[in-house]
C-alpha cells in the first residue's frame, strides 16, 4: 500500500465519522416522529400518503402485525415488478423497443430488487426499458432500503423500551424513511453526481464511430438518479451492466470517493442511533469501533493481496505482478479493492471492478465479509440487525462468563432470543451451502461456469453467498441468466431476507416486552475494548467455523495451487 | 461425604450408569450427544460393511473411529452419572432421617390413635413426647420441647422449639429430648423438605432453569450449523472429484459440535446443587441457585447477620464525682439476678475489671417490665436500678426528686451517637453513671462485603434501631446502605421498589414477619430455626441457621454459570483446530495443495483424523474434575473474570487442541493405529 492509499484510507474514515452523528441526530427525529427539518416539506405529503393507504401512523404495531404488513408491502410490490418487467414492451418509454423478461428472469429480478440484492442476471442497458429502470427498480432501491431500516429502528426500539408491547409503525418508518431521509439526500447527491459528468437524459442510444472504424452503441439514460439510491440505499443494481465501473455512472475520483462514503452513510448512522437511544452512546462507537477493525482489516488484506498479484508471474519476468485484471486503470489497485471491500461489507453490491479477476484471497475477502452476514456496517438495516445477532450472541456467552444471566442493555437474554438468533443463522448457513452444494451437483448448475475446479467453486459458492446475504455483487465467470440459476438464486434472495428480518422482528417484539435491569457493577458491559474485542473474536470464530470447509475448498485452495503454480484445463 | 471426585465406590456405579444412560430415549434429551450416538452406531455399522467386504486396512481405521465415538458418549454419561453419584450419596445420609416412624395422631374428636408416619396428611395433629421422632414437618401448637434436629443439621447441640412465636417449625425425621410437643402437620407424605431435598440432589426431578435452556437451544443451534457444514462437503467433494467416507464425515461433524459442554452440561448443573448441599443449604429450584448470581442488592438483617445480635457492656463512664469503682460495683449489683445477655455482659466486663461479684444478703429483685423499662433491686443500702435514660431520668425525679447532671445527659448523647446504647445506672436519688452497651459486628463481616461489593452486589442493612444507631453499625460494618426504624411491611416495600427498578433482591429471615419479603424476594433464605411459614415463603434453607451464607450461595450461583459458558467458550474454540487436523487430511489425495494447511505436521491423514476424534474424547473426561468442582471463582469485578476466562478457555481453547492432536497424533503413529 502507497501513502497515498493510507491518506485515502484515513480520509474516509474522518469524513464517515463527521457524517455519522448530524445524520443520526435527524434519524431520530424522524423516527421518533417529531419535527424535523424537513416537516414542513414533506409533512403535508406523508400525510397525504397516510389517508391514501388508510393507516395510523401512530399505531403502535406488535412485531407480529409489524412483520405481517411488512411482508405484505413487500410481497405487493414484488409482484407489481413482475409484472411490470414481463410487459414492458407494451409500455412507454422504451426507445429501444425491448421485449419482455422471461418468467424465470423477472421473477428473479423482481426478487432480487424487493430484496434490496439487486443481483441482476440481465445486462440493464440492453434488457431494460426506461419505464422499467425507474419505476420498478428505482422505486425498489427507495422502498426496499425503507424497509431494511425500519426493521433496523423496530429492533432498536424493543431494545431500547421500557415494557411495552409495540415496536412502531411499520407504514410510519417506512415511508417518513423515504420522505425525510432518502429522497431528500438522493435528490442533493444526484445533483452532485450530475456536476461530476453522471448523465441524465431519455435520450435513444447514441451510435459513435470509432477510430478503428468500428460502430459502437452508447447506451444513455437516466443514470443518476438510480445511482444515487444504489448507493445510498446499498442496493447496488447499476444501471449498465459494467455498474460503478462505466464512466457514465462513476466518472471521476471525487464520486468514486462520495459512493463509497454513501454505502456506510446510513449504516453508520443507525450504529450511532443505537447507542444514543440504548442510552449508551460508548456502546453506539463500541459497537462501531467493531465494523471499522474488521472493515480496515479487509481492506489492507485485499489490497495487499492485489498488489501482490499472482507471485508466479514475477517469476516469469512481469514487470509488476499486480493484479490489474479486471480492474478500472482509472481507480487503480487500491481503489478497486477499497470499493470491493466497502460494497460487500455492506449489502450494496456495486462493483468498480470485477471481483471475479480478483486474486484468490484478495477476492476471499469480498466473499467473507458476504458470509458474516454483511455486519460490517452493513446493508442500510440490514447491517445493524445482523450485528445484533452477534451482539447477543456476545453477550449470551460472555454474561455466563462472568455469572449472570445475561443481558443486553438491560435487558435479560433469554432462550427465546437465542431461539431466534440461531434460527437466522441456520437459515443463513443453509441457504448458502445448501444451494451451493445444489449447484455443484446439478448439470444445469455447472452448465453455467465458465472456470473449472476452485475457481469454479468460488464462482458458484459466491453467486449463493451473495444472493442469500442481499449483496447483489458476483463472480461474474458465471453465467447466470438461466432458469435454473434464476430460480435458486431468487429463492436464495428471499431466504436471506426475509428469514432473517421476521426473526430478528420477534427479538425485538420479546426485547420491547422485557423490563429494563439497571446496569451495575456487576454486570458485562458492552462499552469498552474488551467488548470489542469479544464481539470480532465471535464473529470471526462463528463465520470461520461456519463456513471454513467451503472457503478451504475456494479460495484457499485455489490460492495454494497459485503458489504452487497448478494449471487447470 | 468424601471430597475426592474419584471414589471407586461411586466411580464403580457411574461406570455401569454410563452404558444404562445409551438408551436412546433418555440420550435425545441431550441433543449434541445424541448426534454422536446416531454417529457411533453408522460408524460402527461401516466398520462391519468394511470387515465383510474385505477392506482390511480400511476396517481397522473404521474400527477405531468407532471405538472412540462410542467412548466419546459413555464419556459424557459417565460425567453426569458421577454427578448423580454424588448427589445420590449425599441424598443416602437424608434418606435415614426419613424413615417410618409411628405417629399419635389426635382426631377431632381428641381421640388418640397410632398410625403410620406415611399415611398422615396436612392439618393432621399430632403428639410427640420425649424420646420420640417428629413423624413429619409440622408446626408446634402447644407446648414447648427441646429436639436434636442433628439428622438434617449435623449440629448435635439441640435446639429449642415452641408454639406461637419464631421457632415452632419442626422438621420431620428429628427427634424430640424432652418434654412432649402437639403439632399440626404442614406437608403431605412426599412434598415435605426432605423428600424435595433428596430428588434435587439426586438430580430425578432437576428441571432446566431458563439459563440451561437457553444454552441448550444454542447448543442444538450450533449443533445443526455444523451438521449443515459437514453434510454439504460431501457434495463439494463430489464436483472436486473426490470422495469422503462416511465415517470421515461423521469424526468431522463429532469433532465440530459442542460435545464437551454437550458432555458436561447436566453434570455442571448437578455438581452446583450439590455443592449447595455440601454447605448445608437446601434449595426449593436450580433456578433458585441461578437466580443467586443475578443478584444486585442483598437485604441484611442488622441483628444476627451484621452483628452478633446481643449488645454487649464494653465501658463504665461514672457521673462526675462519682468513683468508678462505686459505680461498676452497683452495676454488678443491679445486673447480678439479671439474666439477659445485656445483663451478663454487664457482669463479665465488671469482673474483668476487677470486681467481685456480691449477691446482696437480702433485697428484693426488680425484673425488667416493658412498662418501666428498667431493672433492679431493692435491698437494704436502698435501690438500686438500670435502665434507659428517660424512665431512669423520670424514676429519680419522682421517688426521690434528684437531678441529673448536664454532664450524664451529654454522655448518654455522645453514646448514642456512636450507634451504642446508654444504660444509665442510679442509686436512689444518685445518678452513679453510665454503661456504654454496643452491638458487637461479627468478626470478618467487613472482608466478606468489600467481597460482596467486588462482584457488584449492593449491601443494605436493616434494622428496627434509629438512623444514629443505624449508620454507626453501617459505617463499622462496611455496607453500602442501611434502612433504620424498619418494621416489617417496609422491609416489603423496600424490596419491591428496588424490583420496580428491575433489580434482584436477595434477603434472609425466619420469622413469620419476614414471610411476606421472603416470598417477594427474588432469593429468600431461611434459616432453619424459622417459623413454617417463613420456609415456606422462601425459595432456599439453610439448616446452619447461618443468615450470612447467602453469600456463598450467591457465589455458588455465578461459579456454575460461570463453568457453563467457560466450557461453551472452550467447546466452541476447540474447533478451529480440528478444521486445520480434517480438513488438510480429508482433501489430501484430490487437492494436495490444501496440505499447506497441515499446520501441525500430522503424520498422515488417517492419523490426523484418528487424533482429532480422540482428543474430542478424552478432553471431556480430562474436564470432569473440572465440571464438578466448578471453575475458579474469585470475586472480582466482572470485566476481570471475563478477561480471565476469555484467556484460559477462549485464548487457551483455540491453542490445546492443536497441542493435543499434535502429541495424539505422535503416539497413534508411534502405536502403528494409523
Amino acid at each position: 500500500m502507497t501513502t497515498r492509499d493510507t491518506i485515502q484510507l484515513g480520509l474516509y474514515l474522518i469524513v464517515l465519522i463527521l457524517a455519522t452523528k448530524p445524520l443520526a441526530l435527524h434519524l431520530e427525529k424522524v423516527f421518533e416522529g417529531s419535527k424535523n427539518l424537513l416537516s414542513p416539506i414533506f409533512g403535508p405529503i406523508e400525510k397525504l400518503i397516510y389517508r391514501l393507504l388508510g393507516v395510523n401512523p401512530d399505531e403502535d404495531q406488535h412485531w407480529t402485525k409489524y412483520s405481517i404488513d411488512l411482508l405484505v408491502f413487500s410481497g405487493v410490490t414484488c409482484g407489481f415488478t413482475y409484472l411490470l418487467l414481463r410487459a414492458q414492451k407494451f409500455l412507454p418509454l422504451n426507445p429501444q423497443g425491448f421485449a419482455g423478461m422471461t418468467p424465470d428472469l423477472a421473477y428473479n429480478t423482481a426478487m432480487s430488487f424487493t430484496t434490496n440484492t439487486n443481483w441482476q442476471s440481465y445486462g440493464g442497458e440492453s434488457t431494460l426499458s426506461y419505464l422499467s429502470q425507474m419505476l420498478a427498480l428505482t422505486f425498489h432501491n427507495f422502498i426496499s432500503a425503507a424497509v431494511g431500516i425500519a426493521v433496523a429502528v423496530a429492533l432498536i426500539r424493543g431494545i431500547s423500551k421500557k415494557e411495552g408491547k409495540g415496536i412502531g409503525n411499520f407504514w410510519a418508518d417506512m415511508i417518513r424513511c423515504n420522505l425525510y431521509v432518502l429522497l431528500p439526500i438522493c435528490i442533493v447527491y444526484a445533483l452532485f453526481l450530475i456536476s461530476q459528468g453522471v448523465i441524465q437524459n431519455f435520450h435513444a442510444y447514441d451510435i459513435a464511430t470509432t477510430l478503428e472504424g468500428v460502430k459502437q452503441t452508447i447506451a444513455q439514460g437516466p443514470v443518476a438518479s438510480q445511482v444515487a439510491i444504489k448507493m445510498l440505499g446499498t442496493n447496488g443494481g447499476g444501471f449498465f451492466n459494467a455498474n460503478a465501473a462505466h464512466p457514465y455512472e462513476n466518472p471521476t475520483a471525487l464520486s468514486n470517493f462520495f459512493q463509497m462514503l454513501s454505502i456506510f452513510l446510513i449504516p453508520s448512522a443507525l450504529v450511532y442511533l443505537l447507542g444514543r437511544r440504548v442510552r449508551n452512546k460508548k456502546h453506539g462507537w463500541a459497537v462501531w469501533a467493531a465494523m471499522a477493525i474488521i472493515f480496515v482489516v479487509g481492506v489492507l488484506i485485499t489490497a495487499h493481496y492485489e498488489y501482490q498479484g499472482n507471485p508466479k508471474l514475477a517469476e516469469l519476468g512481469c514487470s509488476s505482478p499486480a493484479n490489474m485484471e479486471g480492474k478500472e486503470a482509472r481507480f487503480g489497485i487500491f481503489n478497486s479493492a477499497f470499493f470491493a471491500t466497502i460494497t460487500t461489507d455492506a449489502s450494496c453490491g456495486a462493483v468498480n471492478a470485477m471481483h471475479d479477476s480478483f486474486t484468490p484471497l484478495g477476492g476471499a475477502v469480498p466473499l467473507s465479509n458476504i458470509m458474516l452476514g454483511e455486519i460490517i456496517f452493513g446493508g442500510v438495516g440490514s447491517g445493524l440487525y445482523g450485528m445484533l445477532m452477534y451482539i447477543l450472541l456476545t453477550v449470551f456467552i460472555a454474561g455466563l462468563m462472568i455469572g449472570r444471566t445475561p443481558e443486553y442493555v438491560g435487558k435479560k437474554i433469554e432462550g427465546r432470543e437465542i431461539k431466534y438468533v440461531m434460527f437466522a443463522m441456520i437459515v443463513m448457513a443453509l441457504s448458502i451451502l445448501g444451494f451451493t452444494a445444489w449447484g455443484a451437483l446439478d448439470p444445469r448448475g455447472l452448465a453455467g461456469l465458465n472456470n473449472p475446479a476452485g475457481h469454479g467453486f468460488s464462482e458458484i459458492l459466491y453467486a449463493y453467498t451473495s444472493g442469500t446475504g442481499n449483496n447483489g455483487s458476483a463472480f461474474a465467470g458465471l453465467s447466470a441468466n438461466t432458469p435454473f440459476w434464476n430460480w435458486t438464486l431468487a429463492f436464495a434472495m428471499f431466504f436471506g431476507r426475509f428469514f432473517m428480518m421476521i426473526p430478528m422482528l420477534a427479538v425485538a417484539g420479546s426485547l420491547a416486552k422485557k423490563k429494563i435491569h439497571p446496569g451495575g457493577e456487576g454486570t458485562f458491559r458492552v462499552d469498552n475494548s474488551l467488548f470489542v474485542g469479544l464481539l470480532i473474536g465471535v464473529i470471526l470464530l462463528v463465520g470461520a467455523l461456519t463456513f471454513f470447509p467451503a472457503l478451504s475448498l475456494g479460495p484457499i485452495a485455489e490460492h495454494f495451487d497459485m503458489l504452487q503454480g497448478h494449471l487447470f484445463k | 461425604m468424601t471430597s475426592s471426585i474419584w471414589n471407586p465406590e461411586l466411580m464403580k456405579t457411574a461406570l455401569r450408569d454410563s452404558f444404562i444412560k445409551l438408551n436412546p430415549k433418555v440420550l435425545i434429551k441431550n441433543p449434541v450427544m445424541f448426534v454422536v450416538e446416531i454417529g457411533s452406531v453408522l460408524t460402527t455399522i461401516a466398520f462391519f460393511h468394511d470387515i465383510f467386504s474385505g477392506g482390511e486396512s480400511n476396517a481397522l481405521f473404521t474400527g477405531q473411529i468407532a471405538l472412540w465415538l462410542w467412548f466419546t458418549v459413555l464419556f459424557a454419561n459417565f460425567a453426569e452419572a458421577m454427578a448423580e453419584g454424588r448427589g445420590k450419596a449425599q441424598a443416602e445420609n437424608l434418606k435415614k432421617a426419613r424413615t417410618e416412624t409411628k405417629a399419635y395422631r389426635r382426631s377431632k374428636s381428641g381421640k388418640m390413635e397410632t398410625v403410620n408416619s406415611v399415611v398422615l396428611r396436612k392439618g393432621d395433629i399430632v403428639v410427640v413426647e420425649a424420646g420420640q421422632f417428629i413423624p413429619a414437618d409440622g408446626t408446634v401448637i402447644e407446648g414447648v420441647a427441646s429436639i436434636d434436629e442433628s439428622a438434617i443439621t449435623g449440629e448435635s447441640a439441640p435446639v429449642i422449639r415452641e408454639a406461637g412465636g419464631d421457632r415452632s417449625a419442626v422438621t420431620g425425621g428429628t427427634k424430640v429430648l424432652s418434654d412432649k410437643i402437639v403439632i399440626e402437620i404442614t406437608a403431605n407424605p412426599g412434598e415435605a423438605f426432605l423428600d424435595r431435598m433428596i430428588a434435587l440432589v439426586e438430580g430425578a426431578v432437576r428441571q432446566r432453569t431458563p439459563n440451561e435452556i437457553a444454552l441448550n437451544i444454542l447448543l442444538a443451534g450450533l449443533t445443526i450449523v455444523f451438521l449443515l457444514a459437514t453434510v454439504t462437503l460431501k457434495p463439494f467433494a463430489i464436483y472436486m472429484h473426490t470422495s469422503i467416507s462416511l465415517p470421515i464425515l461423521i469424526s468431522l461433524l463429532v469433532c465440530l459440535i459442542p460435545t464437551t459442554i454437550g458432555a458436561l452440561l447436566s453434570a455442571i448443573g448437578i455438581a452446583g446443587m450439590d455443592r449447595l448441599v455440601q454447605r448445608n443449604v437446601l434449595a426449593m429450584s436450580g433456578r433458585a441457585v441461578e437466580a443467586a448470581g443475578d443478584i444486585d442488592v442483598l437485604l441484611l438483617d442488622k441483628t444476627g447477620t451484621i452483628t452478633i445480635g446481643n449488645r454487649m457492656a464494653c465501658e463504665f463512664i461514672p457521673a462526675p464525682g462519682v468513683n468508678i469503682q462505686e459505680l461498676m460495683e452497683m452495676a454488678l449489683l443491679a445486673s447480678a439476678a439479671d439474666l439477659t445477655p445485656e445483663g451478663r455482659s454487664i457482669v463479665t466486663l465488671a469482673e474483668k475489671k476487677g470486681i467481685r461479684s456480691s449477691t446482696p444478703q437480702s433485697g428484693v429483685i426488680v425484673p425488667f417490665s416493658a412498662e418501666t423499662r428498667m431493672s433492679g433491686l431493692d435491698y437494704d443500702q436502698g435501690s438500686i436500678r438500670k435502665g434507659a435514660f428517660d424512665s431512669i431520668q423520670t424514676w429519680v425525679k419522682t421517688h426521690f426528686k434528684g437531678t441529673v447532671s448536664p454532664e450524664v445527659s451529654l454522655d448518654v448523647k455522645s453514646i448514642a451517637l456512636k450507634g451504642g446504647t446508654p444504660l444509665v445506672v442510679a442509686k436512689n436519688a444518685k445518678i452513679l453513671g453510665v454503661i456504654h452497651l454496643k452491638d458487637v459486628v461479627k468478626p470478618g463481616i467487613k472482608d466478606r462485603f468489600e467481597r460482596i461489593r467486588a462482584m457488584g452486589i449492593k449491601t443494605v442493612m436493616i434494622t428496627g434501631d434509629n438512623r444514629l444507631t443505624a449508620a454507626a453499625i453501617a459505617a463499622e460494618a462496611g455496607v453500602d446502605d442501611f434502612l433504620a426504624e424498619v418494621k416489617p411491611e417496609d422491609k416489603l416495600r423496600l424490596i419491591k421498589s428496588y424490583q420496580a427498578e428491575g433489580r434482584m433482591v436477595g434477603m434472609s429471615g425466619d420469622g413469620t414477619n419476614d414471610a411476606p419479603a421472603l416470598a417477594q424476594s427474588d432469593v429468600g433464605l431461611v434459616m432453619n430455626t424459622g417459623t413454617q411459614a417463613a420456609r415456606e415463603a422462601g425459595n432456599m434453607i439453610d439448616l446452619d441457621s447461618d443468615p450470612t451464607k447467602i453469600i456463598e450461595i450467591v457465589e455458588i450461583g455465578k461459579q456454575l454459570l460461570i463453568t457453563r459458558g467457560s466450557l461453551t467458550t472452550f467447546s466452541i474454540a476447540n474447533d478451529v483446530a480440528k478444521y486445520f487436523a480434517i480438513i488438510p487430511a480429508i482433501f489430501a489425495s484430490s487437492i494436495p495443495a490444501l496440505g499447506a494447511l497441515n499446520i501441525m505436521a500430522l503424520r498422515n491423514p488417517q492419523s490426523a483424523i484418528l487424533s482429532a476424534v480422540i482428543f474430542n474424547a478424552i478432553i471431556i473426561i480430562a474436564l470432569i474434575p473440572l465440571s464438578l468442582r466448578g471453575v475458579v471463582y474469585r470475586p472480582q469485578s466482572p470485566s476481570k473474570i471475563l478477561e480471565r476466562n476469555v484467556f484460559i478457555y477462549g485464548i487457551g481453547g483455540i491453542i490445546i487442541p492443536f497441542i493435543g492432536i499434535k502429541i495424539i497424533d505422535v503416539v497413534v503413529s508411534a502405536l502403528g493405529l494409523a
